[in-house]
């Protein structure tokens, strides 16, 4: 009983103490933008091999390419790097003349030797997003050829055949076409690697802010690039590794960060209620889809491929689970892209949906497995479809998953439905047709899986016209074969797509032009201040 | 000659003690690698993905899949791999591309710093608490300590850590928020033990190590809290057997004040199979705590190992169980000398 007393003592001086601390901050510094994000996905910062969105928008705020394009209109493409362009009349070689007295935020001065060298180097190191450069014919063997440097701010691109001249600009303003500072990576390089066991974690390139600092897992901190032409509003922008989105919301709502990246449609809802905060929110060009595997008896049917989206209650799904994060759409083109069709022509018909089935001779439905990856919003959705598919007699066995171990068995085409999403590479049309409306091999040892692969669907004819759409060097002749291909994939393929990403930010108010582009490595802190 | 003798045998008994224990650390340790190792390459997950993404060209992923040897029979790789790490080498992480024993060193101290000053604040208050309920059995306070227990046995602590945050830091303002420290503060000082609270205060930036302390005190607390739940229930129960001991009636007998018979008598007895509960305890939170690691955005072993795991990053995964498994090893072997410390009979 003696002890007593002292150890109420002790809790209290330790409650005490606790207080004392409570001079914590209540704002982020003025010239520093504080973000929370999950950015577990991150596994390098060199451009040449920045495949995932986190690292894209890293890539986006400190690296240039020779061109971009107007993130309001997509088509409105521009020189950044590169003051000016032709292509020659065969097609096959771009001739790029840079900006004059550009420099790296070395120091060191963009050149054209610059360009050809992290041109190269990205096709050489053949990286995972090497393809992008490399569908042009561009190798390790044959790179030094065709990308050369013909003055000392010009340089020439030799690709293997006549694309539309869109497709190549885009590919070459995709983050792997990133600009380099050669002088720097040449004193870094080891035993031949280009430098790619520095630039891993380190930084070479003239964009609006330098990468000073990553932490795996922890924080990445952006500076201000002093030898950028327009300086930023804003010293310093950090991203802090935050993945529970509680989280995020409690930091942002006390002001310990300005933006919340990642929050879920509750929280968000909460959110647009605070008057600190708004809320900002931009399509993305990534769709959501359920995969029908055609090696399935019932699934190859096409009654059944139609039945199956009508008995999706797209509405419900982008108002509910997925507001905010998505809106319906349902061509495999995302709004924004060259050619995108808008016409969202399938709604929940359970009526309609039994008449095909009936059609097909399964008045009475059938069993089938959905391969769910198990996060909240997936889950959520899948258990949507269960519901409204047994409406018409179908009952779905929804299969969680780690996402890795259902890409495994989608890419063995071992499943029956997939529920996936699918982001564009790049910014053109070809991104996305090559995957959901061309199937080069439909046999089972095939080397590339592109979506109509692994669902075991051969499109026929579609193959030949995605690679002729390619090749159309008019714009509007262009535009009207991917309407056609889209429209061919609504009709019979074996994809219900039903959504396109909007991405969405929680800002606090102080915050100004705060930008979300249509592709993550859009969106632009460089022009961001705070009030 | 007899005294050199008894030199001789004291060594010989004590290199045996130390051989034994290297063998019993190596053998455990190559179990572990082998179930994680196995298990690990059974799971239907495709490691390749994990590093070249999905959308790799199929040249990009044969030639990745190739230097990963995962190509070569299943026995091969295992014997390569425990080649490899006998000399040290584990690989590195797909995900990082760190030497995964340079990602542990990285992660590790978060860890270390979180679950010692947890395993603290369970010791300080838990002993006391169990001691306490264990002398006023069936009384109130007996009762304040059981249900003490059982909430902390059965509340998720993730949840208990969303509502301490909502509390303590939204509300109130006591303390920091998630992370280890504010921005701010993170460039004051270099890291150089990987423990913010030994770095800034060895350093003298005193600001940023109170601002370390106040993100640090809510999640060591609520580890505190769990590890207290645990070792306040031991206690009691020990200190009940103790108590009934004919040694403490002796103790009351002679007239021993009360104090002296329950903290210097019956404690010092219970201590000895404390040291067990605590060492064990101790070594659950090195594991790392993931969900408190995941609510407080606390960079440590439990979200890396876990983040690791969701990637198929296996070279990562059997870095840190052997680490895991190392430190129980060895916290087993500080019990067994603090054992020795503590009962003469053991000697």
């Amino acid at each position: 009983m003696k002890r007593l007393p002292k150890f109420l003592l002790s809790a209290a001086m330790v409650a005490s103490m606790a207080t004392s601390f409570s001079a914590v901050k209540a704002a982020t510094p003025p010239d520093t933008l504080v973000q929370a994000w999950q950015s577990d996905d991150i596994i390098s910062l060199d451009p040449a091999e920045i495949f995932e969105m986190s690292a894209s928008e890293i890539a986006g705020n400190t690296y240039e390419r020779l061109i971009t394009y107007d993130i309001k209109d997509v088509s409105k493409i521009s020189g950044q790097v590169a003051e000016s362009w032709t292509v020659s009349p065969d097609g096959k070689t771009y001739t790029f003349k840079l900006k004059p007295n550009r420099k790296f935020a070395s120091g060191n001065p963009i050149t054209a030797e610059d360009v050809v060298y992290s041109l190269q180097r990205a096709v050489s190191l053949d990286k995972s997003p090497a393809f992008i450069l490399g569908q042009f014919g561009l190798t390790k063997d044959n790179v030094k050829d065709k990308i050369k440097q013909t003055g000392p701010l010009e340089l020439t691109i030799e690709v293997d055949k006549a694309y539309a001249p869109t497709l190549v600009l885009y590919c070459l303003g995709n983050s792997v076409a990133s600009i380099v500072d050669k002088k720097l990576l040449v004193q870094n390089e080891k035993d031949g690697d280009w430098g790619y066991n520095w630039l891993k974690t380190h930084y070479a390139g003239s964009g609006p802010y330098i990468m000073r600092d990553w932490k795996a897992n922890e924080v990445i901190v952006l500076e201000r690039n002093p030898n950028y032409e327009k300086k930023t509003p804003l010293a310093r922008v950090i991203y802090r590794h935050i993945k529970e989105t509680a989280s995020q919301r409690l930091l942002l709502e006390k002001g310990d960060i300005d933006v919340a990246r990642n929050l879920n449609p509750e929280e968000l809802a909460a959110m647009s209620k605070n008057a600190d905060v708004k809320i900002q929110s931009a399509p993305k060009g990534t769709v959501y889809y359920l995969g029908l595997n055609q090696k399935n008896p019932n699934l190859a049917k096409p009654e059944v491929r139609q039945a199956l989206k009508y008995l999706v209650d797209y509405q419900a799904i982008a108002d509910t689970i997925m507001k905010n994060k998505g809106e319906v759409h349902q061509n495999f083109l995302p709004k924004g892209f060259l050619g995108a069709e808008s016409n969202n022509p399938y709604k929940l018909d359970v009526a309609k949906a039994k008449e095909l089935l009936a059609k097909a001779g399964l008045k009475d439905g059938f069993s089938v497995t959905m391969d769910t990856r198990s996060t909240a919003e997936i889950t959520g959705v899948a258990q949507a479809m269960q519901q409204t598919f047994a409406q018409a007699g179908i009952k779905l066995e929804i299969l969680p998953m780690d996402s890795k171990q259902a890409l495994t068995k989608y890419r063995a085409r071992q499943h029956d439905i997939y529920i996936g999403n699918w982001g564009s590479d790049y910014q053109d049309p070809n991104s996305n047709a090559d995957t959901f409306a061309a199937n080069d091999d439909n046999s089972d040892g095939a080397k590339a899986k592109p979506l109509a692969w692994r669902n075991a669907w051969d499109p026929g004819p579609l193959t030949a016209k995605t690679r002729a759409a390619v090749m159309e060097r008019d714009g509007e002749k262009r535009a009207q074969m991917y309407k056609e291909l889209q429209k061919a994939v609504l009709d019979d393929g074996p994809f219900v797509i039903f959504l396109q990403q909007t991405e969405v930010a929680a800002v606090r108010k102080n915050v100004e032009n705060f930008i979300l582009g249509p592709s993550f490595s859009d969106n632009d802190m460089s022009q961001a201040k705070k009030n | 000659m007899t005294e050199g003798g008894g030199h001789a045998s004291a060594l010989r008994s004590f290199l045996k003690k130390a051989a034994q224990f290297v063998i019993v650390l190596m053998t455990t340790l190559l179990g572990l690698v082998a179930v994680t190792f196995f298990i690990g390459r059974v799971v239907p997950i495709d490691p390749v993905i994990a590093i070249v993404g999905d959308r790799a060209p199929p040249q990009v992923y044969e030639r990745v899949r190739t230097e990963l040897g995962l190509d070569r029979p299943l026995i091969e790789q295992f014997v390569i791999y425990v080649k490899k790490a006998a000399t040290g080498d584990f690989g590195n992480s797909v995900l990082t591309t760190n030497p995964v024993m340079t990602d542990i060193a990285n992660v590790f101290p978060a860890t270390l710093e979180l679950a010692t000053l947890g395993t603290l604040i369970g010791v300080l208050f838990g002993i006391p608490l169990g001691v306490l309920a264990a002398v006023k059995r069936g009384t109130l306070i007996d009762q304040f300590v059981r249900v003490l227990g059982l909430v902390g046995y059965s509340v998720p602590i993730f949840w208990l850590g969303l509502m301490g945050l909502l509390l303590f830091y939204a509300k109130l303002g006591w303390v920091a928020g998630p992370g280890r420290i504010d921005v701010t503060y993170s460039y004051l000082y270099t890291p150089v033990t990987g423990i913010v609270l030994l770095d800034t205060a060895m350093q003298g930036q005193w600001d940023a190590f109170w601002d370390a302390v106040s993100h640090v005190i809510l999640p060591a607390c609520l580890l505190g809290y769990f590890s207290l739940a645990y070792i306040s229930r031991m206690t009691r129960s020990f200190m009940l057997n103790e108590l009934a001991q004919e040694y403490v009636i002796a103790a009351r007998v002679k007239g021993l004040s009360e104090f002296r018979v329950i903290w210097r008598h019956a404690l010092r007895n219970a201590a000895v199979p404390l040291v067990t509960v605590i060492a064990l305890s101790y070594a659950n939170l090195l594991e790392g705590s993931v969900l408190t690691e995941t609510v407080f955005a606390w960079p440590g072993l439990g979200q890396y190992i876990t983040n690791s795991l969701q990637n198929a990053d296996m070279n990562a995964v059997l870095g840190g169980t052997l680490v895991i498994g190392a430190v129980f090893v060895l916290l087993n072997l500080v019990s067994d000398l603090l054992y020795r410390l503590l009962d003469p009979r053991t000697r």
